[in-house]
């Protein structure tokens, strides 16, 4: 999408930097989140494409069929983030070669404002490799998935650390 | 015709008194009656407000009726999938003559919203062609605008019905945060005039607090004049929003930000104010905390009174006209020339990555609190605005910008005077 800053804050690895995707689910218009995320991630070396606000599920999937993206980051903040990510989480998986791209969903889930351990587990088991609350510092808990993720294919089980 | 929400708000605010209103909304019928009872039961001078959820807004319907059939709960009313039935009994708690009730959506598809809203009679909502698409999806502007004329001229059909429908802007809140206010001022009365020319003859101008008390008594003194200068109708007024972004997380900071906001809409004249409330900063609010916060706001208001003028000719009106002004050169058709001002870059909002906005601008906190422009791109302001040096985008330095107002609402600071006592907390004079 137009509009996203430009930024000098990543030190991009002399290869070709690996691609991101950044994105919110259908029904969630929020984008400061996702400027944020976009500009943490290219910060950690990464080429990040944003999806932007209330992306379709299939758009999401066809997107990332296309990119064959490093990682999916998804973000919810507007309270719908247990609903939209159970359905978006099983058509992602059930795309072929997204079936073991790791995929991250953050923000703030439900409109409660608890963490509901049960639905984390929920949407861990329906296929999210990592689930981060609300109150975990993002730069933090994405910096520690990352590394996980160069120290070998994600095994996190349960809930990803806060950093 | 009954007495409809403008007039109502016309008649009970303004000159130092405030109607307050909650951004209220949840699934259940039930809560969502109890609510609008319990508003309109508020120790102050109030008006209902229904929010529609999420997936409503977006016109998923059936990710609403998943969602009501697995007991998950919704950000929101979800107006369009409950029985109209249902809805009835919901504002028979409270509607009526003297508790007038809105409809909160952003919607850039609200055709159907507001067929709903017409078959229940209900008189009363908000958003706009520009303010309801650009921070709200995805949706093209052109379709946004096309969408938002043909859903004026069903909402001026309840004029046939004996209601004066009424239009708020949302024009004036954007993304929330870092758009100077001279945009959000032209956005508001250029949507205003939107929905006078498609048959609304009620409409209200919003301004959402942003990062500094003076400069936003500057603003919505340059709202009320070009509103003045440019309607051609009386039946106006102004809302103000208490602050659209990061909210501070303590209760304190909450309280201090809402009684900031409440002196901002009595200083400044406006006549209604959109309340925020502690749990602004995590989760939907229960009614208890939104009836705190309506009492809260009202009394605050009731110990402020209307500040001097800060002067007809300030930099926010001298922005905000040019603006407007070029923005009309365009085309007389307003719609129109609102799609071509996006084009042309003289409309562009500071960090929206919809992408029918040209995304060339740049809004920053200065070192006094006031919002000023970093980059003006093609806005036709850039005479008038100034230059600041522009500095690279961070994440930490925009989340910095981003939490300016919870960083220092939060902090335990002296204030200039003693601040009322917080709800729930002991201590005198809370009236
Ligand atoms: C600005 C704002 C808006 C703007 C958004 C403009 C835009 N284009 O972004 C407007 C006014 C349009 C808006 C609209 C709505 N909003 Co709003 N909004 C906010 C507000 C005030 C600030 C959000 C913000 O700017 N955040 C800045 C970013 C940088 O921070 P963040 O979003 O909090 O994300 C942080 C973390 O969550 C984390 N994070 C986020 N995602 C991820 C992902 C990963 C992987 C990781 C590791 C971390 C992470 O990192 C970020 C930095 O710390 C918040 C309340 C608040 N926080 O104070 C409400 C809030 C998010 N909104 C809310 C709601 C409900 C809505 C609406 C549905 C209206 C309604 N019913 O009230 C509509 C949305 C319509 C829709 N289709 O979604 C609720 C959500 C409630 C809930 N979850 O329980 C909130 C919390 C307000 C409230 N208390 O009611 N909103």
């Amino acid at each position: 999408m137009s509009g996203t800053p430009d930024t000098t804050g990543g030190r991009a690895p002399d290869h070709a930097p690996r691609t991101v995707v950044v994105t919110s689910m259908a029904s969630d218009a929020h984008t400061w989140n996702l400027v944020f995320l976009q500009l943490l991630i290219e910060e950690l070396g990464y080429r990040v494409v944003n999806l932007g606000p209330c992306v379709p599920d299939e758009v999401l999937v066809e997107e990332c069929r296309d990119l064959r993206p490093a990682m999916v980051v998804i973000s919810s903040v507007n309270g719908h983030g247990y609903q939209d990510g159970m359905r978006v989480i099983r058509r992602l998986r059930a795309a072929d070669p997204l079936a073991t791209t790791p995929v991250v969903v953050g923000g703030k889930l439900g409109v409660t404002g608890d963490e509901d351990s049960e639905r984390v587990a929920e949407l861990m088991a329906a296929g999210f490799d990592a689930v981060f609350d609300d109150g975990a510092d993002p730069a933090a808990a994405l910096r520690g998935f990352v590394h996980s993720l160069q120290a070998g294919p994600p095994a996190l089980a349960g809930r990803a650390p806060a950093g | 015709m009954s007495e409809g929400f403008g007039a109502f708000v016309r008649a009970h605010g303004g000159e130092g008194r405030l109607v307050v209103q909650p951004r209220m909304g949840f699934g259940d019928p039930h809560r969502m009656r109890e609510g609008l009872a319990a508003t309109r039961a508020a120790d102050a001078l109030t008006v209902g407000t229904i929010t529609l959820d999420a997936h409503t807004r977006v016109g998923h319907l059936q990710a609403v009726e998943r969602a009501l059939r697995d007991g998950s709960d919704l950000n929101g009313y979800p107006i369009v999938s409950h029985e109209e039935s249902v809805t009835r009994w919901v504002l028979s708690a409270a509607s009526g003559p003297g508790f007038p009730v809105q409809v909160r959506h952003g919607s850039a598809a609200p055709a159907d919203i507001f067929r709903t809203l017409t078959r229940l009679g209900l008189g009363a909502s908000e958003g706009g062609p520009v303010s309801y698409c650009l921070p709200y999806g995805r949706t093209p502007l052109a379709e946004s605008v096309r969408n938002w004329r043909e859903s004026c001229e069903v909402f001026a059909g309840l004029r046939e019905r004996g209601v004066e429908p009424h239009l708020e802007t949302f024009g004036g809140c954007m993304l929330g945060q870092l758009c100077p206010p001279s945009q959000l001022i032209a956005i508001s009365v250029l949507e205003a005039l939107f929905f006078i020319r498609h048959g609304v003859r009620s409409v209200s101008v919003s301004y959402a607090q942003q990062t500094h008390p003076g400069q936003d008594r500057e603003a919505v003194a340059a709202l009320r004049r070009l509103c003045g200068e440019l309607l051609p109708t009386d039946d106006w007024h102004v809302v103000v929003y208490a602050y659209m972004g990061l909210y501070p997380v303590t209760e304190h900071g909450a309280y201090r930000l809402l009684g900031q906001a409440a002196e901002l809409a009595v200083a400044s004249g406006a006549e209604r104010l959109i309340v925020k409330t502690v749990a602004e900063s995590r989760r939907i609010p229960t009614i208890e905390e939104n009836v705190a916060a309506l009492e809260y706001a009202d009394r605050t208001a009731a110990l402020t009174g209307r500040a001097p003028d800060p002067g007809a000719d300030t930099q926010t009106y001298r922005e905000a006209a040019a603006l407007t002004e070029a923005v009309l050169n365009l085309h007389p058709d307003i719609g129109e020339a609102l799609l071509r001002a996006f084009r042309a870059g003289y409309l562009d909002i500071p960090y929206c990555l919809h992408p029918d906005n040209r995304g060339e601008t740049r809004g920053r906190i200065g070192d006094d609190g006031r919002l000023l422009w970093e980059r003006t791109g093609a806005l036709p302001i850039g005479r008038i605005a100034g230059s600041h040096r522009a500095r690279p985008v961070t994440s930490a330095g925009l989340l910095e910008d981003l939490s300016y107002m919870r960083r220092r609402f939060d902090e335990v600071a002296v204030e200039h005077r003693t601040p009322l006592p917080v709800p729930g907390t002991r201590g005198t004079g809370a009236g």
